[in-house]
């Protein structure tokens, strides 16, 4: 079974996703950033493919995309990182990016690498959902890979179902109108929002991203979903942890969980 | 209602492909902007209050029809029939109040009271900021530090009309990163905030819209080319191409005229071997930038590549889909001036015409003298802007 389904069908509440990008805060760091997520207690993890125009990333985001590629990071220098990386990790990865890095790369390539390397899903932001069913739908899948959309407080309740019918795995729901990184916390105008789309009964599960920066305010999302994602939040920690990664990433998980 | 914004352009799809080229590749936070924009502006284009109001300020506000101007000396040089298409006499000195008239009113029909925008070279966010001033609304423009400093004028003349300049500081802090920061602000505000796009880029609807509301060039030069010549058609556009709003406007009624020579002219900066260059056919290959899949300059690895031109409002990586597919198909040609070319064109036209063209419109100029047009032919090139912005850039180089 797909581990990200896995994770959400053995019943645990609070699911913590984190993310982080590739090749950051050094090159040789995707490894052992994934390493110390598993051990410390992440539920999920997504790794960010670095890209040059991150459109829907604020500035933390934006940086590490940008010093990433600066250390070399490419989506082939990836797939080596992640080659044996299932020895050990047996956490649901996803790769998250945006299409153009992809699909230079070839998109069934990408996915068959995918499948090699023992991803479990993909989140590409850009990818509208009318490209998805018409070309990559049958290639993602052929590889056994889970595709994550996205649904934001403008989401319709009518785009809100369309989309759920089309997902696996999880719906990553995004808890405010911004870019990522955004300071806002969790306001009342979200929780009426996620209070909407609880009432929908939705076939798929849903984890709050964006915003979501300490314990606070991953509680307040697990109330109203399986879990949350920490995007920005994870990058300052490895930012300010850059030299000694392992003890920084554990002691911001457990001030988390 | 003139043909103008009625006729679909390049057999564009339903979903906003022109061939393989096209489409909208946003993320699900644009999506509701996007797609209210898409189901709408037909719609709204199409309804005669919006029509009487949109001819009107053509009319009254922007200064239309602007001449086709005989440039006699320059004819004589090249051995041909020379005009020039005067949207440099637009008000605010450049065709791209054209795109900006049709989208604020656009913009009030859907009832959004912020505007937000990129710019280069600073014309589309002076149009910008002119047209909020118009219908008092508040005005918010995303500009690469770097043209804000090298297009100091305009950022002044925004600042006049009652916008905000927010500089954009990430890449090569040009129009790319000025886009991606005024796409950030959108995805910020997504209720109220209307994103005027100030080319054929960015994800459908915006690449067919902007085309319609600037195909008003090439339908007043069809009926002055009557006055004129007594024949509709010429044998020659050129135009230069950053996005290619300009262009597109200039080509648009004369695409399905396979007489008419399609030439545009893009930027290639030190030359396009140089590694600094925004010659985006020459270098690129198909990619996705700003929500549409185009031709764009891009690493192996699908990273884009930082341009560079002389020219802020022709220094960007992508073309628009419209052009991608015109070159792909062959229908237009494609050629690419140096800085060094465009300023000696640039004053060329200053002193042979006695118009002082912006730094864009100097590379359609350059490619004049590899035209080599027949002197009964007739060559009409679209005078994009004026020159006044770029005088500090020409003093430096005279
Ligand atoms: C005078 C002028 N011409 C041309 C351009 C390039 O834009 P486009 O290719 O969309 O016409 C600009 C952009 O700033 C401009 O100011």
């Amino acid at each position: 079974m797909n581990r990200i389904t896995e994770v959400f069908q053995n019943g645990k509440a609070n699911l913590l996703n984190v993310y982080f990008t590739a090749g950051y805060p050094n090159l040789n760091d995707t490894a052992t950033v994934l390493q110390a997520l598993q051990d410390e207690g992440a539920d999920l993890v997504e790794i960010g493919m670095p890209y040059s125009d991150p459109v829907a990333d604020g500035e933390t985001i934006q940086q590490s995309n940008q010093q990433a590629l600066e250390n070399g990071m490419t989506v082939a220098v990836l797939f080596e990182q992640l080659q044996n990386v299932r020895d050990r990790v047996t956490l649901p990865i996803l790769l998250m990016g945006y299409l153009n890095p992809v699909v230079q790369f070839g998109v069934e390539n990408f996915c068959k690498k995918c499948q090699e390397v023992g991803v479990d899903g993909l989140i590409l932001p850009d990818m509208p959902m009318d490209v998805y069913l018409d070309d990559y739908k049958t290639i993602f899948e052929k590889y056994g890979l889970l595709n994550i959309f996205l649904i934001t407080p403008q989401t319709s309740d009518a785009r809100v179902r369309q989309i759920d019918g089309v997902s696996q795995g999880f719906i990553y729901m995004v808890s405010s109108a911004s870019v990522t990184g955004a300071q806002s916390g969790v306001s009342a105008g979200m929780e009426a929002y996620f209070a909407r789309i609880n009432a929908m009964g939705l076939h798929n599960p849903r984890l709050i991203g964006f915003g979501i920066k300490d314990r606070d305010t991953f509680q307040t999302a697990c109330q109203h979903a399986k879990g949350a994602i920490i995007g920005s939040q994870f990058i300052r920690v490895l930012q300010e942890n850059a030299h000694d990664l392992q003890p920084g990433i554990g002691a911001f998980l457990r001030s988390v969980k | 209602m003139t043909e103008t914004t009625t006729k679909p352009a390049f057999g564009v799809t339903e979903r906003g492909y022109y061939g393989d080229f096209g489409g909208a590749y946003i993320p699900e936070m644009l999506y509701p902007n996007v797609e209210e924009l898409r189901q709408n502006y037909l719609k709204i284009m199409a309804e005669p209050d919006f029509q009487i109001e949109f001819q009107a300020l053509l009319r009254d506000f922007v200064g239309r029809p602007t001449p086709l101007f005989f440039a006699k000396r320059l004819s004589e040089k090249y051995g041909c029939k020379i005009y020039l298409k005067r949207e440099d006499l637009c008000h605010t000195g450049a065709h791209k109040v054209n795109n900006t008239v049709g989208q604020i009113l656009i913009a009030k029909r859907l009832k959004k009271q912020r505007i937000v925008a990129e710019t280069g070279a600073g014309q589309h966010g002076v149009a910008t900021a002119t047209v909020c001033a118009l219908m008092g609304m508040e005005c918010i423009i995303y500009m690469g530090e770097l043209d804000i400093e090298r297009q100091a004028p305009n950022v002044a003349r925004m600042q006049m009309l009652g916008a905000e300049v927010r500089p954009a500081k990430s890449g090569s802090k040009t129009l790319k990163d000025a886009t991606n920061e005024a796409m950030r602000h959108w995805i910020n505000n997504p209720v109220d905030t209307h994103y005027i796009i100030g080319s054929v880029v960015g994800p459908h609807p915006y690449p067919d819209m902007v085309a319609r509301f600037q195909a008003v060039i090439s339908e007043e030069i069809k009926k002055q080319l009557v006055e004129k010549e007594g024949r509709p058609n010429p044998d020659y556009v050129l135009a230069c191409v950053g996005g290619g709003s300009n262009a597109a406007g200039a080509f648009y009624h004369f695409l399905d005229e396979p007489s008419v020579r399609l030439i545009a002219v893009e930027a290639a900066g030190r030359g396009i071997d140089s590694g600094h260059s925004a010659a985006t056919t020459a270098l690129g290959k198909p990619g996705i930038l700003h929500g549409s899949r185009t031709i764009l300059m891009q690493t192996n690895d699908g990273q884009v590549v930082e341009p560079y031109s002389i020219s802020a409002g022709l220094d960007y990586p992508g073309i628009g889909p419209i052009h991608a597919h015109l070159f792909k198909s062959g229908r237009a040609e494609f050629y690419a001036a140096t800085d060094q070319e465009a300023l000696e064109a640039s004053l060329e036209l200053s002193r042979t015409e006695g118009i002082i063209p912006a730094l864009e419109t100097a590379h359609a100029l350059a490619y004049l003298k590899n035209l080599n047009a027949k002197p009964h032919e007739i060559v009409v090139i679209n005078l994009s802007g004026r020159g006044d912005k770029d005088l500090n850039t020409y003093m430096k180089h005279l």
